[in-house]
């Protein structure tokens, strides 16, 4: 540890400081802490709007409020096609260890299209609030929870961009060490997805419900 | 900082991992894997943590509001570890601690965050009711 750190005093220059036993930093070697501290910086985002539906949520200017719009059933079928897509990522991340190209491009796809049908349901129902009158610009409670839920929407969104990419670059190049870089961080990304949901689930619609 | 020094000069030294690196599958992170049984037992404990607040909500019958209200938090508080653990891998082991710790430090934030939104705006809610009382008026 002493040769760490030695300061370099050239005659008649500053000292210069600096690591002696410089290793070697291979490719993508800091790419899993680096996309997991973005995943944290996203967490401080989703807690930004968690903070503002809690400090707006009950402000419903007159207008409908959670127990004449949520439908808890739906929720439900929306949450478990969030949890489905949870586990089948994970089977496609055990094919990827044993190198299957196959087994993994096939959860990947079952992953793709239960995102796919959260989305399609999460889609169902804003367009529902929609059309009988529950618009973002109705009341503080409706921008918040549309601006919320909307977002981790459009996280899921921009994941399935992700995971279709993904998938065209494994049909490619097949399980090549940069690839199931990118698929671990989609891994990350997608298993957090799924915990922001457990706070959109718990707070907004099921506290909602209780109110 | 001596430590995370320790770590790196241990890890790229001469053929020996440091503790903590023995689950390396391909060596290009530090982070662990799960296992089928691992992941098994972590859609199942979520799907556990899911129906019973679901099931607490819809049925309403069982507890009082507030009692609701404070299951389905503690058993959210719970899936979110689960899924940390389970689906996330996270230990305090992988990338030498740093995922950990930049964790720690996030929730730090989303702690005072959250508490103090709430708490401040919910006084200003509080001491800016209008003033119903006539002869408190100026």
């Amino acid at each position: 540890m002493s040769t760490t750190l030695t300061a370099e005093r050239p005659r008649g220059q500053a000292p210069v400081f600096h690591v002696v036993d410089e290793h070697a930093h291979p490719e993508g070697s800091s790419t899993m802490l680096g996309f997991w501290i973005y995943l944290m910086s996203d967490c401080l985002i989703f807690a930004v709007l968690f903070a503002t539906y809690g400090v707006l949520g009950a402000n419903y200017a007159a207008g409908p409020a959670p127990k004449d719009l949520f439908d808890l059933p739906l929720v439900a079928l929306n949450t478990a096609m969030l949890l489905f897509s949870s586990i089948t990522y994970g089977f496609a991340m055990l094919a990827m260890e044993k190198g299957r190209v196959s087994q993994t491009q096939l959860w990947l796809a079952v992953t793709g299209l239960f995102g796919a049908a959260f989305l399609a349901i999460e889609l169902y129902e804003f367009a529902h609030l929609i059309h009988i009158g529950a618009t973002p610009q109705r009341s503080a409670f409706l921008s918040s929870f549309f601006t919320l839920v909307g977002t981790h929407g459009l996280h899921v969104t921009f994941g399935l961009v992700w995971l279709v990419t993904l998938m065209v670059q494994v049909n490619k190049r097949g399980l090549i060490p940069a690839n199931r870089r990118r698929l671990m961080c989609l891994s990350l990304f997608w298993h957090f997805l799924d915990v922001i949901w457990i706070g959109v689930f718990t707070f907004v619609y099921l506290m909602g419900m209780l109110r | 900082m001596s430590s995370h020094a320790e770590h790196h000069s241990g890890h790229h030294g001469a053929g020996h991992h440091g503790a903590g690196h023995h689950d390396h599958g391909h060596g290009d992170d530090g982070h662990a894997h799960g296992t089928l049984g691992s992941y098994v037992i972590g859609f199942v404990l979520s799907v556990i943590l899911t129906v019973i607040p679901f099931w607490l909500v819809m049925d309403g019958t069982i507890l009082d509001k507030n009692m609701t209200a404070m299951a389905i938090m503690a058993l959210a508080a719970v899936q979110v570890v689960v899924h940390m653990i389970f689906f996330l891998h996270m230990n305090g082991r992988a990338e030498g601690g740093w995922t950990m710790l930049s964790l720690i430090f996030t929730l730090i934030v989303v702690v005072i965050m959250l508490a103090g939104s709430l708490w401040v705006m919910y006084h200003l809610n509080t001491n800016m009711m209008p003033i119903h009382d006539p002869s408190q008026l100026p």
